[in-house]
């Protein structure tokens, strides 16, 4: 067999998962491999199902996705909805990850959309409903039994007399030769075994005894290590750098430069650390920056792209007649992915090919990134995914993937990039993006809302590279290639259809568009303009990218509308809400949490000392990609201006749940760590660069705090398309404590993070 | 560079490395241990913690040369995915991480202080815990498992 045997010979050799081990283990069968599916000769065709699905003489199954796990739980979910599909265990499937020379190309791996994209009734999914079907029609021929007539159980299909055949006997080592049928039909939620059952993290036992490889493990033979060199001010250039003051560092093998982008690369990490110190390199004095105090100020100024999202045209009418009107702003800063690992990549560059292991989140765009960079054919690169630390969006993991293939082409070696933490923090990661928001409503003599007028200001430079935006992160920037940034334009009026992918437009209002509606609310005059601004830093998707911030405002209003008409927040929202999945979450939480019914602030609350309050907050992730309503429960210490939350109630609906456990995992995480980005996280920066570059000056919060009680509703449709679980409840966190503060103390905090200083200030000006 | 002899996870290895290597490069680079991981290089997060004669130690800030006699136990010298020690079992129990980046600070950093102390309370555990990250915010299990493996460990 020409084409595939070493894809067979893989999958009949490789006897452990994949996870357990190495990387680089991955290369040998490849190595002489030629054809469609073994190497980057060609690509490979998604609309195949050889290109998804092989099976093993064996039995055993291995699937080939282009969405990975980072920590989110992807690798066990995937791995339930094969077996669920193909009707095996488990341990009779390998999912093989993120790897351009094997699995076909599914973009990037974010923003809530694996789940989406690979569950319902396309990409992955279809394909395993499409082997399975194959498998039953050919087992029918095989056996002389109609289809109807067969069943299956752990990959052996059998007809009622008893007669029956394996997958490995079917199809083992051979390819299906088939497209992808898009009439194959999914096994039904009320069939399953195994997706929708809380199925335990199939990598944890790797991790917690040490035995899984991370990127940050990968040593390849021969490799050298590397460290780059930023520059000191944001918007500095190189003028000269004076390789003799690293001269006489023992095992120095080079000092690269390339327009701004300097690295070195030594034999052993200690003398490379010592050298990128060390190393003398004279900058420009860079561009300056604007005053942290004033940037809310100072980007409301600035030239913007602007996009009006919904515009009924009446809105400042209503506004103008309004038996009340009520205004408010909120600003929400920048914030660092801040992953734990300092962000790491290895890469071999060759004369005319380069492989590189990654944690990127994007294998199939990093592989055009490093292409243009090192300027070689795209299919002579490899890029190879293997786990770095939680990314939760554009951490360093795309810059130091290209950082090592620089290094490595400019020594001919392979090269293990390891990022500092100043590195990563200072210029290795596109921050979440700032934003201020203003927020104006109408509200007629009953209380009601009648009007909802939002006009928000966030910046961007870069974000995801793409195929074609090497310059959307640092190391390609430093290179040569220029940022995307923003043209200023006006805006349009609306068209098409409701785009809320940001949630810039609020759940309360009716979302229309030429008649056409998509918003969850009632409200029936709305406009929501969007100006987009240039950013003095990197910005990127980090976990729920504006739509936490947007939320943060429209969540924090309405309790502010609710709290005017003095009614209660959660009845409030009922009140305005239309879209029933909305409606079922709020009122889940509100249940599970046995919210005390009444107005805010609380009426019996302390006036100094420490005080106790509740807060609501809900949204439709990104309009319609999953639904989600949460509680907090605050004590304030008003002397301190210190917040402690008690307990979080969070009731998710995210469609038919593929597993319980991961679903329950992914909202505590994302609720704390919505906590950690509320009460302390900002990115700091003086005249000239960013400060706050390490923990010491980034403030997470360490496993050291008194944790929250974090209880899940759960709320399953299995009957819904499958929509995103990973960024739900993360995006209603701020707002929601928000919200518990002011019930707790009568004071409102519209800026975050509600740092001690800031809470006090809002304590002491509360009317 | 001069010769340093290191014993680890009960295996000592004779390394010609700078002295002044962080203890960190020599686990993960020269002996290709992956339990120690670099997360800052400043012991600020606690991801390259190791146990150094019973007590957390943050490696990478260690220069090798300080560790002598002493024996170290990374996270793959507690147990093994066969057999896990008990705290990596009460980890696996209550699925007690995402990521599993920090996953060894967090294990290595519980054990060593509740070996020292075995009786303490949750929140000498938390304050024990104080200088250890996870981004992921994976705290309500973490706790969870460390509790579990108190308990087990007082029975």
């Amino acid at each position: 067999m020409s084409t595939g045997s070493s894809r067979r010979d893989f999958l009949k050799t490789s006897g452990a998962l994949i996870v357990s081990f190495s990387a680089t283990s991955l290369l040998r069968p490849f190595a002489f491999a030629q054809g469609q599916f073994d190497t980057h000769m060609s690509h490979i065709d998604p609309t195949k199902l050889d290109s998804w699905i092989a099976v093993g003489s064996d039995s055993m199954v291995t699937a080939y996705t282009g969405k990975c796990d980072f920590g989110q739980g992807m690798y066990t979910a995937q791995t339930q909805l094969i077996a669920e599909e193909l009707c095996v265990a488990l341990d009779r499937v390998r999912l093989v990850q993120c790897d351009t020379s094997i699995t076909p190309d599914q973009g990037t791996t974010s923003g809530s959309q694996s789940t989406p994209n690979n569950f319902n009734t396309a990409g992955l999914a279809q394909a395993a409903a499409t082997a399975r079907e194959a498998l039953l029609s050919m087992a029918s021929q095989r056996l002389g039994v109609r289809v109807d007539q067969l069943s299956v159980a752990n990959g052996v299909i059998s007809g009622k007399a008893g007669a029956h055949i394996s997958y490995g006997e079917l199809i083992g080592g051979k390819r299906f030769n088939l497209s992808l049928s898009s009439t194959a039909k999914r096994r039904s939620p009320g069939e399953w075994t195994v997706l929708g059952k809380p199925v335990p993290s199939l990598d944890i036992t790797a991790l917690a005894t040490g035995e899984f490889e991370f990127v940050h493990n990968v040593h390849v033979p021969g490799m050298l290590h590397g460290r780059v060199v930023r520059p000191p001010a944001i918007g500095a250039a190189v003028v000269s750098v004076d390789e003799s003051s690293v001269r006489g560092i023992p095992g120095l093998v080079k000092v690269v430069v390339r327009k701004n982008f300097i690295g070195v690369v030594a034999e052993k990490q200690q003398q490379v650390v010592q050298a990128a110190s060390q190393l003398k390199v004279t900058w420009t004095a860079g561009s300056g920056l604007p005053a942290q105090q004033d940037f809310y100020e100072y980007i409301r100024k600035q030239p913007s792209r602007d996009v009006l999202i919904v515009n009924s045209q009446d809105v400042e009418e209503k506004l103008a007649n309004a038996a009340a009107l009520i205004k408010a702003s909120y600003s929400h800063p920048y914030q660092a992915h801040g992953s734990i690992a300092a962000s790491c990549a290895v890469a071999d560059v060759k004369t005319d090919r380069a492989t590189v292991w990654s944690p990127t989140q994007s294998v199939y765009p990093t592989r055009s990134g490093v292409a243009t960079l090192l300027g070689i054919p795209q299919e002579s690169v490899r890029v190879i995914f293997v786990r770095g630390s939680g990314c939760y969006g554009l951490n360093g993991a795309d810059t130091v993937s290209y950082d090592a293939a620089l290094l490595s082409q400019a020594v001919g070696k392979p090269v293990r990039v390891q990022l500092s933490r100043k590195d990563e923090m200072a210029w290795g990661e596109n921050y979440g993006a700032a934003c201020v928001i203003d927020q104006r409503a109408a509200l007629d003599a009953d209380g009601a809302i009648v009007a909802w007028d939002c006009e928000n200001w966030a910046v961007s430079l870069g974000g995801r590279p793409g195929y074609d935006h090497p310059g959307n992160v640092i190391t390609g920037a430093l290179a040569g290639y220029g940022p995307e940034t923003i043209t200023p334009s006006t805006a349009s009026e609306p068209s098409g259809e409701l785009r809320n992918g940001n949630n810039a437009v609020p759940s309360y209002v009716v979302g229309c568009i030429s008649g056409k509606c998509g918003g969850a609310g009632k409200v029936r005059s709305e406009r929501v303009l969007v100006h987009t601004v240039k950013s003095p830093f990197f910005t990127g998707p980090l976990r729920s990218p504006l739509r936490l911030q947007n939320t943060f405002a429209h969540e924090c209003f309405m309790d502010e509308l609710s709290a005017h008409v003095k009614s209660d927040p959660v009845a409030y929202r009922l009140q305005h809400l239309s879209e029933t999945r909305m409606i079922d979450v709020v009122k889940a939480a509100a249940k599970a949490a046995k919210w005390d019914e009444r107005p805010s602030p609380n009426p019996k609350r302390a006036k100094a000392g420490k005080t106790t309050g509740r807060g609501i907050a809900c949204v439709a992730y990104e309009g319609d990609n999953g639904y989600v309503a949460l509680t907090a429960e605050v004590e304030v210490d008003q002397a301190a201006g210190r917040v402690q939350v008690i307990r979080f109630v969070v009731a998710q609906d995210c469609g038919p749940i593929s597993n319980p456990a991961g679903i329950r995992n992914q909202i505590e995480g994302g609720v704390l760590q919505g906590m950690s980005r509320a009460l302390g996280e900002e990115v700091t920066w003086d005249e000239h660069n960013v400060t706050s570059t390490s923990w010491g000056t980034y403030h997470s919060l360490p496993l050291g705090i008194e944790v929250p009680a974090v209880e899940s509703v759960l709320i399953n449709r299995p009957d819904v398309r499958a929509t995103g679980a990973g960024e739900t409840a993360i995006t209603v966190v701020a707002a929601a404590i928000g919200n518990a503060i002011f019930d707790a103390t009568g004071a409102r905090s519209r800026q975050v993070p509600f740092t001690p200083a800031r809470l006090k200030a809002a304590l002491d000006t509360r009317s | 560079m001069s010769i340093i002899a290191l014993k680890v996870n009960g295996t000592v290895h004779s390394i010609d490395i700078d002295p002044e290597t962080p203890l960190l490069y020599v686990l993960s680079d020269e002996l290709h241990l992956r339990g120690p991981k670099f997360g800052c290089g400043l012991g600020q997060c606690g991801a390259c913690t190791v146990i150094m004669d019973g007590d957390a130690v943050r490696s990478c800030i260690t220069p090798v040369s300080a560790v002598n006699k002493a024996e170290i136990t990374t996270l793959e010298g507690l147990g093994t995915a066969e057999k896990p020690h008990p705290i990596q079992q009460a980890f696996i129990d209550e699925q007690a991480a995402q990521c599993g980046f920090c996953l060894s600070g967090v294990i290595l950093t519980a054990k060593a202080f509740l070996d020292q102390n075995p009786k303490a309370t949750q929140a000498e555990i938390g304050k024990a815990l104080s200088g250890v990250l996870c981004r992921c915010f994976t705290h309500v299990r973490m706790f969870a498992a460390i509790e579990r493996y108190a308990r087990g460990r007082r029975a």
